[in-house]
């Protein structure tokens, strides 16, 4: 709207730097932090411009973790969240995009059933049933295996729904034309949907791959060995006890490391990032 | 909403819903029902035997000062990440749409929180507010306050409301942001025709239209401070000082994993799953009543 009020502009931005710096403050200081030395970082007040231990710092923790807390290397734990945060994407989108398929191209008995049995898991985040789901895992041997950490995770209701509202979407006349073709539902699917749901496939990997990057509480009960540790969960064992006692230098180039690839995604894949949280939520 | 064309195979459409069903049964029905099941029993400290028990492990829970203390703490808690983010965010989204100047590079820059795993938002939160070597509370030293987290409950309470409000006011940003651009032009241009003010605007027109986005919010925001924010607090204060940041959810974990009672800490699951169905059931009801207008 053209409307000249300057003054109203002028606040607009002053709120707007003011807000952008506040949100912006803790990750200045995180920074900052990480390329200090352990003697600057407990200095009060600590310096607030970046010192000149980057690199000694972050290989520091990437080959040997802290000194004082905990001894694992991070570069094990970073690769395990990329493979924790990938098999979450891709195995939620991979079983739900078949079984919306199967819900609303196909009539067939039990469709109610399967379709509300997946509909009420959307109610329950695993927080809530973790002691028993740790010990179904446990029994099912999954302890400290990248399917332990992944497979209960992929449980969900909230990607069949978007698939399911997607295809709803989908014109009935391409199916129509399938058929006539003589493509059976597997080649529809594979050469008409899945070329179709391309966007929302990207948009849904965004959301899913930072949902499992950070998780915590089920990788902090499942993985017992250093070698198996996320990074979101290796940061927290950094931290051996009273303030000045950890290593804070080391564990903000960790904290800087766990933020970074999931910040990264929402910040180069914006357009595809809100699409997906926006959708998963409709 | 059906489909008029389908496809027909008396095992394909098993076959394809086969793979979610199974997870969605062993990770998801399965531990749920034991989770209720638990609830009615009450295991000897060996885990050797159990007993039936009935409501006993509820009746206790309705009668513990704890457990009554920690839901106290929860509604303080939610009433407070979500009441501040949502009036900040809103603040935030309507500045945003009124620049057109950067109005990309400030939505970037508000929205990469979301990012960050609470767990590590409570690390960096932890890291300013430190008693001893924080620069913040080195400046709130400089102003007076007495600032002491592991000591006083209410700072630590506002620690924990600062770091989860921080990680989801991008959230929220984004919605609203959202919301707005979902508003008539038309309408505020007559407005301002008439010599409506930017102010008189806002609540005349923007914010009761925005009451949808707004209480859509208002539900996501409870469920998040009910159960994601579990990181946060594991992160930092760990529930202390002496439970004055106790959620419910870091009870569940602190009582079945720390304290193993089991009976205790299922019976609290079964609350927090009533707790859960009946926030969906409420928004989903809401949602329907926003399709029909």
């Amino acid at each position: 709207m053209v409307e000249n009020r300057p003054w109203a502009d002028f606040t607009a931005h002053a709120i707007l730097l003011i807000g952008v710096a506040v949100i912006a403050f803790p990750l200045y200081v995180t920074f900052v932090a990480s390329t200090l030395a352990y003697d600057d970082v407990v200095t009060v007040p600590m310096r607030l411009t970046p010192g000149d231990q980057l690199v000694e710092n972050y290989s520091q923790v990437l080959k040997a973790g802290s000194a004082k807390g905990s001894h694992a290397a991070v570069l094990p734990m970073l690769i395990n969240s990329f493979f924790m945060a990938m098999g979450v994407a891709i195995g939620k989108i991979a079983i739900s995009i078949i079984s919306a398929f199967a819900i609303v191209y196909f009539r067939f008995p039990l469709r109610n059933f399967f379709f509300w049995m997946i509909f009420v898991t959307l109610m329950l985040p695993i927080e809530v049933r973790i002691i028993p789901t740790f010990k179904v895992a446990a029994d099912l041997h999954l302890l400290d295996s990248y399917a332990g950490l992944i497979l209960p995770l992929i449980a969900s209701a909230t990607a069949t729904f978007l698939f399911r509202q997607f295809y709803l979407t989908v014109p009935d006349e391409l199916a129509e034309a399938a058929r006539i073709d003589g493509a059976g539902p597997i080649r529809f699917f594979w050469d008409v949907l899945l070329p179709l749901s391309k966007t929302n496939i990207a948009a849904l990997f965004v959301i899913l791959f930072i949902l499992g990057w950070n998780q915590y509480l089920w990788p902090l009960l499942i993985t017992s060995e250093e070698s198996m540790y996320t990074v979101v969960i290796g940061i927290k064992r950094m931290i051996a006890g009273g303030d000045a006692t950890s290593e804070w230098n080391l564990i903000m180039a960790t904290a800087m490391l766990a933020l970074l690839p999931p910040a990264l995604v929402v910040v180069l894949m914006q357009k595809w990032f809100v699409k997906g949280l926006v959708e998963t939520e409709k | 909403m059906e489909k008029r064309v389908v496809f027909s195979s008396p095992w394909l459409p098993y076959a394809l819903v086969a793979p979610q069903i199974a997870v969605t049964v062993v990770f998801f029905f399965w531990p749920a029902a034991q989770a209720v099941y638990y609830a009615f029993l009450v295991q000897d400290p060996f885990g050797q035997s159990s007993e039936f028990v009935w409501f006993q492990n509820f009746s206790e829970l309705l009668h513990s000062s704890n457990y009554l203390e920690s839901f106290k703490v929860t509604a303080l808690f939610s009433v407070l990440v979500a009441g501040t983010g949502i009036s900040v965010s809103l603040l935030l989204a309507v500045m945003a749409e009124r620049v057109v100047r950067g109005a990309l590079v400030y939505k970037t820059l508000l929205i990469w929180p979301y990012a960050v795993a609470p767990a590590v938002a409570g690390i960096l939160w932890a890291f300013l507010f430190a008693p001893s070597i924080g620069i913040v509370s080195y400046w709130l030293r400089l102003a007076g306050v007495d600032w002491n987290w592991h000591i006083k409950g209410d700072q630590a309470m506002l620690l924990v409301v600062v770091a989860a409000t921080w990680k989801q006011i991008s959230y929220n940003v984004l919605f609203f942001i959202a919301g707005l651009q979902s508003i008539p032009r038309s309408l505020l241009e007559a407005a301002a025709i008439d010599g409506a003010t930017p102010f008189r605007r806002f609540w005349t027109i923007v914010f009761p239209l925005l009451s949808p986005t707004t209480f859509f919010l208002l539900v996501i925001n409870i469920v998040y401070a009910f159960f994601d924010t579990f990181g946060v607090i594991d992160a930092t204060t760990q529930g202390g000082p002496a439970g004055a940041t106790q959620i419910l959810v870091y009870k569940v974990y602190n009582d079945g994993v720390k304290a193993a009672d089991l009976g205790g800490s299922a019976a609290q699951s079964v609350i927090l799953m009533i707790i859960v169905i009946s926030l969906t059931v409420v928004q989903f009801r809401f949602v329907e009543k926003k399709v029909q207008y």
